[in-house]
């Protein structure tokens, strides 16, 4: 038989498929790849020294029955609010990495980055930030906050959402490997043909896996979400008696069961093409490029309302509480919410006014775009009008949605700009489109998602963030984005497009060193939110407070803080809009007895599981290792049967103990309003 | 390109102009091409974009004025200010705080659709200026525009001509630009002439354009197809008509003949491309491009979608009769998927 044995190098390919040892950059001997292996020594270093310390204090048995396998959404919640922090300081350095080329790249310097790695770079950074931070956050800030507000002790599908985490983070796992096994998409964050037709290599496959793992596990939220937001409000809570953050929740999730999708197959045709030579979208055969950017970005519009609509919904929370007044308006908020969720599905051309389509075609889609500036711009007067006539508190949050207020409306004007077809033909591509969509990217999303964490973490912990770090991150942040971005829209007017690895005209160097400088800043900004984070740890006791530590308006500040596992001892009953301002009004004290034993959904590790097999079933396929997708597959299939026949998903926390917690010191925690 | 002096649209853009400009020219005396372009048809477009940002900043200058007053006034610290904890709605209010938006977006979606339609890159040009229209035996410069991995290749069917990477026009006189792409997608823009349009293998766009001065200008792709896109630029030449003839007569003098074979070569992949002159080139060159079938034996666009609208040759018995028809008498090929206009 001996004769019959295959060679080493078909045993190496049936194993390993594609991927050999020159698919490891950092092995390369030049400055590249020097620096992929200082990164991924300190990635070795810090992730071996995290390890170190759970195995050390022994705390595996903790993360892995109250964190990993918890089917808890507040703790499902602060997972995907790490799980975008950590994937925000990857973005970032791309940001960096790219800021400092474009600085440094004039005449006969080339800068360091060649364009090959320089356009991973601008792919990855992009990617990175639309689906693992910006979703990733605001899928955290609704898992966490939503549930409470509606007055629910959990989501609709409590299983589904961890397993929802696990395959986002599966995701932005193999997102991460690309930078150590093989490369990235230079294809741009969204893919374009022919472009991501044509790259050889790994790269566009590891985008497209890690976008199917994280798109299936946003769609599978937004089942989630819409769903335990129309069965599982409090008694009396009708739909417009809801808070408005509940409201844009349940808009984006409707946008996101709308949208992603298409999302899903659009990628999924590419992925056709790439793998069995299909023609969806090259030129044989019938296939048509713009095609893909059609479909692309009929799911790519609506998702950056999907992104900026739950944020609305943080301001319209924020703005009230700190004005010590209901929200001005509250109809005309929810309709302008549903009427942005409508308009975000009939604008999607303007992203390619210039593909020649007829001035008919151009008209229609740039007045359906126009019109969003309506009910946008009615927020902006709803909350202006929050505010007129109240006692106005500028905490942390408050200073966030100051500058939010300023930066968005400046970035929906520029927005309103590029909408003109006309001026569009003149600024499409240019550094002004990317002005503006970071304008109201982290000018919307991004301050919404601090203003959030700042307003939220007191409930999540029972202690409040540092007021001194907290204002210096949002003066970093509001300068270093408007010194970063602001000679962008300058360069834009210049005629500069995107993209662009070197530059031969040396009177743009000086905006693109301010541009830096002001990325620098923002670094800073990251920086001493890190430190606010952990000098707020170390301060906990100094900062404790109670449920309700900014004179609330809504259900979620009617518990403790942190609230107890089950979240509510009793379910609320909801007379008013703003609940809790109106049952604090009544005089509400929290009863004291008559406790009932309280149903909870079990943890599960399947999530764990799925999330793992999926992850190596995507990893299979960008390397071509068969064997290992198709058993990885087929563990998916099994492990989910399996689970569907566990009948104990269920516990109960019995009365004596909700008694324990709601009395004794917890009791304080939720009684006082400030510390 | 000068108004004439008794316009009063012009007057009102050039003290507009010049109001919106003030503020950017302090910010260094950089050159804003798309504020202060050189072509009628980008000024239009540029004319567009101011005056949509002066009708918005109508609304968004005072809202933020509002904004920064009504933050101020009723900070907590100032117990002076009015403080009605259940004031939460006025519907005199609410219906201007919806219409309010609303008649600015009308004032700007009236001023985009007009704008859309006149500056419709199809559009053949009337006028070469404000208040010049185009005169009667002026025929537009046609040009025909193929993006390369990472070039730019002019054909000149008037001239018989061929570019890489350089392109000129007469002042005054319309161009009339034929676009398509080898391989990758690309955005063809001179911002100083006229607003971008795609370039996309297969298919084709039509952009309409002028210069009204002469002077060199930058052009290049504005969109990204690849490693080599960053060099993808050129200079496009706005001459004189006797330097544009001595222009003309510079290529030709050059040599060189673009025949299918040396397209071929060209179509390789390269980055920074110099600058390349041909005195001549096959004058099936455009078509056979855009109808991907340049080099022998391939099949042309336009045949198969003529076959296919028969019925296709390659279902036998099916119209037997027309399906291979077309095959044999193609007539000469027609741009197939171009968004006709």
């Amino acid at each position: 038989m001996l004769e019959t044995m295959p060679n080493r190098a078909a045993i190496w390919n049936f194993l390993f498929g594609r991927l050999t040892l020159d698919s490891l950059p950092f092995l390369a001997n030049n400055a590249e790849g020097r620096i992929l292996l200082v990164t991924l020594a300190v990635v070795v270093i810090i992730g071996a020294a995290i390890l170190g310390a759970i195995t050390k204090y022994r705390k595996w048995g903790y993360l892995w029955h109250e964190w990993l396998t918890s089917v808890d959404h507040k703790k499902l919640g602060i997972m995907y609010m790490i799980l975008g922090t950590v994937m925000l300081l990857r973005g970032f350095s791309d940001a960096i990495m790219m800021r400092a080329q474009q600085a440094y790249a004039f005449g006969p310097q080339m800068g360091y980055l060649p364009p090959e790695h320089y356009d991973q770079i601008f792919s990855a950074h992009g990617a990175i930030m639309i689906f693992f931070v910006g979703m990733t956050y605001i899928v955290g800030l609704m898992n966490y906050i939503m549930p409470l507000q509606i007055g629910s002790r959990d989501v609709a599908f409590p299983y589904l959402n961890n397993l929802s985490f696990w395959f986002t983070f599966g995701g932005a796992i193999l997102f991460m490997v690309s930078l150590f096994i093989g490369d990235f998409s230079m294809a741009g964050w969204l893919g374009y043909p022919p472009v991501s037709e044509l790259q050889p290599g790994p790269g566009v496959d590891y985008y497209i896996w890690g976008l199917q793992l994280s798109g299936v596990g946003t769609l599978l939220t937004g089942i989630n979400f819409v769903v335990t937001i129309l069965k599982m409000r409090a008694p009396g809570m009708t739909l417009m008696k809801m808070p408005v953050f509940t409201w844009t929740s349940l808009a984006t999730s409707g946008l996101i069961i709308a949208t992603f999708p298409v999302l899903t197959a659009t990628l999924f045709l590419l992925g056709l093409d790439r793998y069995v030579g299909t023609h969806f979208f090259t030129d044989g055969f019938g296939g048509n490029l713009m095609m893909y950017i059609n479909l692309i970005w009929i799911w790519g519009h609506p998702e950056v309302y999907i992104l900026i609509l739950p944020l609305f919904g943080v301001f319209s929370e924020i703005v009230p509480t700190f004005s010590g007044k209901p929200l001005f308006a509250y109809s005309s908020m929810v309709y302008a919410t549903i009427a942005i969720m409508i308009l975000s599905y009939l604008v999607w051309l303007h992203h390619f006014f210039t593909m020649g389509s007829g001035a008919d075609v151009n008209s229609f889609f740039s007045l359906t775009t126009m019109m969003i500036a309506i009910p946008t711009g009615v927020k902006i007067f709803n909350w202006l009008f929050t505010m007129y006539h109240g006692r106005v508190r500028y905490t942390v949050p408050m200073l966030w949605a100051m500058g939010f207020l300023f930066t968005f409306t400046i970035g929906g004007m520029t927005g309103v700009m590029l909408s003109v077809t006309p001026a569009d033909f003149l600024l499409h591509n240019s550094l002004f489109l990317i002005a503006h969509f970071h304008n109201v990217i982290i000018g919307g999303v991004v301050f919404g998602a601090f203003a959030a964490v700042n307003f939220w973490f007191p409930k999540a912990f029972g202690f409040k963030l540092d007021e001194f770090w907290g204002k210096a991150t949002f003066w970093f942040w509001l300068v270093g984005f408007w010194v970063a971005f602001g000679p962008l829209y300058v360069l834009g007017l210049m005629g500069v497009t995107r993209r662009l690895s070197h530059f031969d005209d040396p009177s743009l160097q000086p905006w693109f060193i301010v541009a830096a400088f002001g990325a620098f800043l923002i670094a800073l900004g990251i920086l001493t939110f890190i430190i606010q984070i952990y000098v707020s740890i170390r301060r906990r006791k100094e900062y404790a407070v109670g449920g309700d530590p900014w004179d609330g308006r809504t259900l979620e500040w009617s518990t403790s803080s942190p609230p107890p596992d089950y979240n509510y001892a009793f379910i609320p009953v909801v007379h008013h809009r703003d609940a809790w301002a109106t049952m604090k009004n009544l005089g509400f004290a929290r009863p004291q007895g008559g406790y009932n034993d309280i149903h909870m959904p079990k943890n599960t590790a399947t999530g764990v599981i799925v999330g793992a097999l999926s992850f190596a079933c995507a990893f299979g396929l960008t390397w071509y290792i068969w064997w290992l997708a198709a058993l990885s597959l087929l563990g998916v299939i099994i492990v989910s049967i399996v689970h569907s026949f566990d009948y104990h998903q269920h516990h109960h926390i019995l009365a004596e103990e909700v008694g324990r917690f709601e009395s004794g010191s917890n009791q304080a925690a939720a009684q006082g309003t400030n510390a | 390109m000068r108004p004439k002096p008794g316009s009063a649209n012009a007057m009102t853009m050039k003290r507009l102009r010049s109001v919106l400009l003030l503020p950017l020219l302090l910010l260094g005396g950089c050159n804003l091409v798309l504020l202060t372009p050189s072509g009628d048809v980008a000024r239009q477009q540029s004319d567009i974009m101011i005056i949509t940002t002066v009708i918005i900043a109508l609304i968004i200058v005072p809202v933020m004025i509002a904004i920064a007053v009504v933050a101020w006034r009723y900070r907590a610290s100032n117990k002076e200010a009015k403080y009605d904890p259940h004031w939460d709605h006025s519907p005199q209010l609410e219906l201007w705080v919806w219409a309010g938006p609303l008649l600015v977006i009308i004032a700007v979606g009236a001023v985009s659709w007009i704008g859309t339609h006149q500056t419709d890159p199809y559009r053949a040009l009337d006028r070469i200026g404000s208040g010049r229209p185009v005169p009667a035996d002026v025929k537009p410069l046609e040009v025909e525009v193929v993006s390369l991995r990472w070039k730019w290749l002019f054909l000149y069917p008037q001239y018989g001509i061929a570019t890489v990477n350089e392109l000129a026009a007469p002042i005054d006189r319309p161009i009339r630009f034929k676009l398509t792409g080898d391989t990758m997608m690309d955005s063809f823009f001179i911002p100083a002439l006229v607003g971008q349009v795609y370039t996309m293998p297969g298919m084709q766009t039509i952009l309409h354009g002028v210069i009204n001065e002469p002077g060199e200008y930058k052009g290049f792709s504005a969109n990204y197809s690849g490693t080599g896109f960053t060099d993808m630029r050129f200079t496009f030449h706005g001459l004189s008509t006797p330097d544009f003839d001595a222009w003309v007569g510079k290529v030709r003098a050059a040599g060189g003949d673009l025949d299918f074979a040396a397209y071929d070569k060209l179509r390789e992949p390269s980055r920074a491309a110099p600058v390349q002159y041909y005195a001549k080139y096959d004058a099936n060159l455009y078509d056979r491009i855009l109808n991907m079938c340049v080099r022998p034996g391939e099949i042309c666009r336009s045949q198969m979608m003529a076959a296919d609208a028969h019925g296709g040759g390659a279902m036998p018995g099916m119209h037997a009769s027309d399906a291979m028809k077309p095959m044999v008498d193609a007539p000469k090929p027609v741009a197939p998927a171009a968004a006709a206009h």
